[in-house]
């Protein structure tokens, strides 16, 4: 059994929480005190049907305003996968919150109420889920039930869809006709649709291939933590030198020849560790340990890769950014403290070329500068070199947050499209 | 050899929460890992086993000791903590108590539970420790699924969950000030089965009531709870012998047992998957307080 990791994006008009709460009731993920729970402060608050919202709004905000305010995380299984929903708001004022869902999300369902049609926030989602690259997406079409499960109306919403997923690079997409509220072809096919031919909504969840999602081919692995245990009793430990991490891209075997940066210098893997025992070979997302048959001086915020395939060595760095403080707003000279894989370094913005209208996808090149929720793509200088792919060819060596150093809140995120 | 180069849904999860772990051990300077030998904190310590092996772990323990403990998890610490070579720091509720840090609450429903937050903080402020492990689970409760993994606490130990760190990819911010500092959940993505199901796969060994046994106990507002010193009981609370398993080990006023023939590991996890109550829900009294009893603890500072 595997993991898939999706998000879900929309408002609770949309039908979303409806949607959550029906995968785990039919998926027996909720339990009876849960539930039970939910149908009291339903009752207590004079609503006429259970309110599932209840069930994955837990903040005490979030139940006063009726609003999902930061991403919940729900988990269900099947005999096939187990699901991690990343249960994001979809109000723009907490844009931020959903770019945290999608960061690590395989699979995005942005969720359109069949009666209104695509909406400038189903637009806004749809990019946001590309602009995080999330593998695939889905659009699901729902409250079908309130336009007769007519194919006309899904099919209007495909198209215009479709015209807007060609300014965007969607890697994958896939529409599906449900009522979340009555159960069409959320589990089950559905039989009041009968021209839909494609899966219910958990069958594509269940068999979505993302194992090719992950990067398999350039080999990238930031050192995390130096393992030394030279105070130990056992003296064959003395020599002891693993340089552990979590692997980023490709797969790692005893024998291969590497390449460590900054330094440039070559050697072998001698062994690979895994939780305390030897493994073959290693790929994303392990946490291993790495043993080399030379002594090379090699820290954490290094990068172990292979002699003909090697990230940039970056100073300088082109990239779509989201800005995250209402605080400060990102400007050119903007100081920024950053953090790219394993390494801590210092940026500046150099400029900042337009920001992006997230509901038009219009550029405005005259922009000055980005608030709260705003995208847009900048140019930074570092002061000491990070070891970067673009972000479109690895999201783990592409992505960089930004920290502010005065406040240490994290106030941004990079998602880096050239790196020299 | 795999061919799609799949990792099952334990590998996953153990990969992320060692990469957490030891994240937290190259930046922090003074963590440690909060051990209450319950089953997830003894999930979270193995992994912390596995995170840095072969060397010993980079940092010390600490149990926060509310008095009122199975004798049973007593012996498991401390006998878990001499195996593993690493410091213990026992912060005492009693002692919080005695020297008028925490007032003992009175009533019926009377627990050190909330009491625990005093002893936690002045601990975490005498050690300095900047950041502390927690084994808690996104699965658990609704307030805890909102929760970050790499969690910010002001100086005065307070979440504020309007307020979180954007946290992506797994790109952790560390930075605090003097005086704040973080709580780390490294098993944020693990459900209760998971957890099962890793004790299974690793053998990992846990404190007996875990498994079917039988005690004398008394039942109050539904939950099954032992008959203990620290607990006076009403006349209509008639105790009576049954053989239950514990589904979570806490303080003993406030942790309820369920009544259970389970026995082994498996026979468990078959319980835990054909369950329909959640496990606070079922076994824990401080969390029925209120829709949101979980949310204002750990604005206050709780786990």
């Amino acid at each position: 059994m595997d993991i898939l990791r999706f998000a879900t994006a929309g408002s609770v008009d949309d039908g979303k929480s409806t949607l959550i709460g029906r995968l785990l009731y039919d998926s027996k993920s909720i339990f009876e005190d849960q539930l039970e729970a939910v149908e009291r402060t339903s009752r207590d608050r004079g609503e006429e049907t259970t309110n599932l919202a209840l069930l994955t709004d837990g903040l005490r905000a979030e139940r006063e305003q009726g609003i999902t305010i930061d991403v919940a995380y729900r988990y269900f299984a099947t005999p096939r996968r187990k699901f991690i929903i990343a249960d994001t708001p979809g109000h723009i004022q907490y844009t931020r919150n959903m770019v945290t869902g999608a960061s690590t999300a395989d699979l995005a369902i942005v969720l359109v109420d069949a009666r209104n049609g695509l909406t400038e926030q189903s637009r806004r989602h749809a990019f946001l889920t590309t602009l995080l690259r999330v593998p695939h997406l889905v659009l699901a079409v729902n409250k079908m039930d309130l336009v007769g499960y007519d194919q006309a109306v899904f099919e209007q919403i495909c198209d215009e869809f479709s015209k807007f997923a060609t300014k965007l690079e969607i890697q994958d997409l896939t529409f599906v006709p449900i009522s979340a509220l009555l159960g069409d072809n959320v589990v089950e096919r559905s039989v009041n649709m009968p021209w839909y031919d494609g899966p219910s909504l958990l069958h594509h969840l269940e068999h979505v291939h993302i194992a090719s999602d992950r990067n398999l081919i350039d080999v990238r692995f930031p050192v995390q933590y130096v393992i030394r245990p030279h105070a130990s009793a056992d003296p064959e430990l003395h020599d002891y030198r693993g340089y552990a991490g979590q692997v980023a891209g490709g797969i790692l075997k005893p024998g291969d020849e590497v390449l460590h940066l900054p330094s440039g210098f070559s050697t072998k893997i001698k062994k690979i560790d895994m939780a305390g025992a030897e493994v073959t070979e290693a790929y994303s997302p392990m946490s291993v340990t790495l043993l080399l048959d030379d002594d090379v001086d090699i820290s954490r915020g290094d990068m172990i890769c292979r002699p003909n395939n090697r990230p940039a060595a970056a100073q300088d760095i082109e990239g779509m950014v989201v800005w995250m403080s209402a605080e400060r707003p990102l400007a050119a000279r903007s100081r920024l403290v950053v953090k790219h894989t394993t390494r801590t370094v210092k940026g500046i913005v150099t400029d900042l070329h337009y920001r992006i209208d997230v509901n038009t996808l219009h550029r405005d090149e005259t922009a000055t500068s980005l608030g709260l929720n705003e995208v847009g793509r900048v140019r930074m200088r570092l002061t000491q070199p990070v070891f970067a792919d673009p972000y479109s060819r690895n999201r783990l060596t592409g992505g960089m947050i930004l920290i502010d150093e005065a406040t240490n809140t994290t106030v941004g995120t990079v998602m880096i499209t050239d790196a020299h | 050899m795999p061919t799609d180069y799949l990792l099952s849904q334990l590998d996953v999860l153990e990969a992320e929460s060692i990469h957490i772990i030891r994240e937290v051990a190259a930046e922090f300077e003074r963590p440690a890992l909060l051990f209450s030998g319950g089953k997830d904190s003894i999930v979270m310590l193995a992994l912390a086993e596995k995170a840095f092996r072969p060397a010993n772990i980079p940092f010390p323990v600490m149990h926060v000791d509310t008095g009122h403990n199975f004798p049973e998890v007593l012996e498991f610490r401390d006998r878990r903590v001499d195996e593993l070579g690493v410091r213990l720091v026992v912060a005492s509720v009693q002692e919080s108590i005695d020297s008028g840090r925490a007032v003992e609450e009175s009533g019926r429903w009377a627990s050190r539970n909330r009491l625990q937050t005093v002893t936690l903080l002045d601990a975490i402020e005498d050690n300095r420790f900047d950041a502390l492990f927690g084994g808690a689970r996104r699965d658990e409760e609704k307030a805890r699924a909102k929760e970050r993994v790499f969690s910010f606490r002001d100086e005065f130990g307070q979440w504020d969950p309007k307020n979180q760190r954007p946290e992506l990819w797994n790109l952790y911010n560390t930075r605090i000030r003097r005086g704040e500092h973080i709580r780390v959940f490294p098993l944020s993505n693990w459900t209760e089965l998971d957890i099962w199901s890793y004790i299974e796969r690793e053998g990992l060994e846990i404190p007996s009531i875990y498994y079917a046994h039988e005690r004398e106990v008394f039942e109050r507002d539904g939950i099954l709870l032992a008959v203990n010193e620290y607990l006076s009981r009403g006349d209509d609370e008639q105790p009576f012998t049954a053989t239950v398993r514990y589904r979570t080990v806490g303080d003993m006023t406030i942790t309820g047992a369920v009544m259970s023939t389970a026995a082994t590991v498996a026979e468990v996890i078959d319980e835990v998957a054909a369950t329909r109550i959640t496990e606070r829900g079922q076994t824990r009294a401080d969390d029925r307080t209120s829709e949101a009893a979980m949310e204002d603890r750990k604005r206050e500072g709780y786990f």
